[in-house]
């Protein structure tokens, strides 16, 4: 008993697809729109999530910023309403949603310069000095920062107003310092500070790598500083309404009006949640064209058969079993579905880019979706086409004989 | 079944002391087909006949005697409900349906009065379609496809759809179908039912051509010119067989 090959089977399958070309079309139309669907909700989706991750960095939603208010004065200038406590950090962390907070003051050094040698090189060409931030202990949990080398000042140095700073990579290099376990010593003015370490990166306060770094302890022992400037918050997902509300209160209990928070809206949350609903309406919508696809498919393959009677009576007649009649029409349905999934996917992956092409956004389709998707057409095309084949299986070759062809 | 009993039936048969016999390719032995029905229908009355290799039998009677229940049955399209058949010597009526198909793929050719081609196929793919359920390599299924319409005298119509050809022309590719897996036994349901005198002529003429090559044939007409071309002749009567010659 011989085996139907694959090339057989791939050639005879064929031709009895190609046999209407108009049915063709109509046969894969629901699967074609199926499946086109399906791509475009979830390349839009994935496209959508791409654009909110680009408008709205992630950084930009966990962070915030506390400052004093500023009043105007009957002269024209802007005088800060009031001054933030030092223990800030302490008391915003206190806040659920708060999980990191760091003060940051800018330094007056009144001209005094800055360099790593303690004599005045007269031919040096004089730059524009690095700035001075002073800023408590927590600085690099507040603003995201890294260290390339060394470490952070701590409580101690703040409380003991050591002579210890940390230089942003941008000073360092313009100090030419690059390791810090000989313990270089940078000068401002005729005071030598210790450099301790040396910051990498960070996501927020990037003039902070242009700087030299002290403890708030140090700054108000050696240059009277004041006040702090500013306090940075690394903030809970979401909090962003919350820590607005609160941090005023917990800094300034008695007169919150006249700190100013800065933070993120809460709106993306919910905007992910609309681009969710939407997705899953499109998904159904998908779901029930596939269906109505593979119905299609069953219904077609099935009037095929019915058509094909004579065909079928003739095969047997030739000597083709049950099982090749019944392979034969299954792949006849797969091939259709497998078209229907390639074309619906195709016109998916066209659809999505055409879109983003419009909004200016960039369009974003994984590829084993895509694949997957088409490949799902075939499945379909499988499951639409097992009750046709096995009808036509079961016809009796002398009944199937006597319908013509 | 002695050797003395293969000689009484076969007494022409080339008896040589030892020699395997060569069975006969037809032998029906009380071969009945009834359908269920109230009453039920008795298509076919038990019936015996022998046929030999290179018989070319000719089965004639009215319309609704039972000359198509017949042919299914020698065709193993259908299955008797009663009595045996064997086909080359060995009893189709007990074995499975995957044999029953195999022998039908590699033993026999019909050729049936509504051609049954493939209308989108070419002259070729149809002759082509039988290689492939018998079982005959890819490598020798185009020369042997041309062959076959080459003994048809179709070789110039290779390419052609059948829907371009004349009654003749699709019947001899018919033929050509039917031959191209060199089976033992060439059954034909009215075969020039469909064609005019000068048409059938070529078919009968090719029939002819291939019982000269030695094919077992057995053909269902209503034509009695059909009838006088095959040396061997049965009429069928409701149900019943009855040997003319
Ligand atoms: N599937 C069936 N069920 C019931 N009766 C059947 C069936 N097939 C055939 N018959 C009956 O068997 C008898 C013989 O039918 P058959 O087709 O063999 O006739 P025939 O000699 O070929 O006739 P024709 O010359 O018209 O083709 C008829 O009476 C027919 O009604
Ligand atoms: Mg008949």
């Amino acid at each position: 008993m011989s085996r139907l090959s694959v090339r057989d089977l791939a050639v005879e399958a064929s031709h009895g697809i190609g046999a209407r070309p108009g049915r063709l079309f109509l046969t894969i139309l629901g699967t074609v729109l199926g499946i086109a669907a399906l791509v475009v909700t979830m390349g839009m989706a994935q496209t959508g999530a791409g654009q909110i991750a680009r408008q709205f960095d992630a950084v930009g939603a966990t962070q915030a910023v506390a400052r004093a208010g500023e009043a105007q004065t009957m002269g024209g200038e802007t005088r800060a309403r009031t001054t933030l406590p030092w223990d800030s950090p302490d008391r915003v962390t206190r806040l659920a949603g708060v999980e990191a907070a760091a003060l940051l003051a800018d330094v007056d050094v009144a001209g005094a310069r800055i360099s790593a040698v303690p004599i005045v090189d007269p031919t040096a060409v004089a730059g524009v000095p690095p700035a001075v931030v002073a800023t408590s202990p927590e600085l690099l949990a507040g603003v995201r920062a890294t260290l390339a080398t060394g470490r952070m000042f701590d409580g101690g140095h703040d409380a003991r107003s050591d002579r210890v700073v940390v230089l942003g990579s941008g000073a360092a290099e313009r100090l030419a310092i690059n390791r810090v376990d000989s313990q270089p010593s940078i000068f401002i003015g005729e005071d030598a500070y210790t450099v301790i370490g040396i910051l990498d990166d960070t996501a927020r306060r990037k003039d902070l790598l242009d700087a030299v770094i002290l403890p708030l302890g140090t700054a108000r022992t050696d240059f009277g500083l004041a006040a702090p400037g500013e306090l940075q918050m690394r903030i809970a997902v979401g909090a962003g309404e919350v820590v607005a509300e609160q941090v005023p209160i917990a800094l300034s209990p008695n007169t919150p009006e006249n700190v100013e928070v800065q933070a993120p809206p809460t709106g993306g949350e919910l905007q992910r949640n609309i681009r969710g609903d939407i997705n899953i309406v499109f998904i159904a919508l998908g779901g029930v064209a596939l269906v109505v696809g593979g119905l299609g498919i069953a219904n077609v393959t099935l009037l095929s058969v019915m058509e094909r009677v004579g065909e079928i009576g003739l095969r047997r007649a030739l000597g083709a079993t049950r099982g090749q009649v019944a392979t034969q029409f299954i792949v006849e349905s797969v091939v259709v579905g497998l078209l229907g999934g390639l074309i619906g996917a195709a016109l998916g992956v066209f659809v999505v880019v055409g879109v983003s092409v419009a909004q200016e956004w960039t369009p974003i389709i994984d590829m084993p979706l895509a694949i997957g998707s088409a490949l799902l057409g075939g499945v379909i095309g499988l499951v639409a086409g097992a009750y046709p084949a096995v009808k036509a299986a079961s016809l009796e070759p002398v009944a199937a004989l006597r319908g013509g062809l | 079944m002695t050797t003395a009993d293969v000689a009484a039936v076969d007494p022409a048969g080339t008896e040589v002391l030892g020699a395997a016999p060569v069975p006969p390719v037809i032998d029906l032995r009380a071969l009945t087909r009834s359908f269920p029905g109230d009453p039920p229908v008795v298509a076919l009355r038990p019936t015996d006949l022998v046929l030999q290799e290179g018989d070319y039998l000719s089965i004639v009677g009215p319309s609704g005697s039972g000359k198509s229940t017949l042919l299914n049955l020698l065709g193993l399209l259908d299955r008797p409900t009663g009595g045996e058949y064997f086909l080359d010597g060995e009893p189709s009526h007990t074995v499975n349906e995957r044999r029953r198909t195999a022998l039908r793929a590699g033993r026999i050719g019909f050729v049936f009065q509504a051609f049954h081609l493939l209308p989108h196929r070419t002259v070729l793919e149809n002759v082509m379609l039988a290689t492939i359920y018998a079982g005959v390599p890819r490598a020798e299924r185009y020369g042997r496809a041309v062959a076959a319409l080459e003994r048809v005298h179709l070789e110039h119509r290779l390419t052609f759809r059948p829907t371009t050809l004349s009654g003749g022309e699709r019947q001899r590719v018919a033929v050509a179908r039917a031959v191209v897996t060199n089976p033992r036994l060439l059954l034909a349901d009215e075969p020039t039912g469909n064609l005019d005198s000068t048409t059938s002529g070529e078919v009968l003429d090719l029939f002819d051509e291939l019982h000269a090559d030695g094919l077992t044939l057995a053909v269902i007409t209503h034509d009695d010119d059909v009838a006088a071309r095959a040396q061997r002749s049965v009429r069928i009567t409701d149900g019943l067989l009855e040997v003319l010659r």
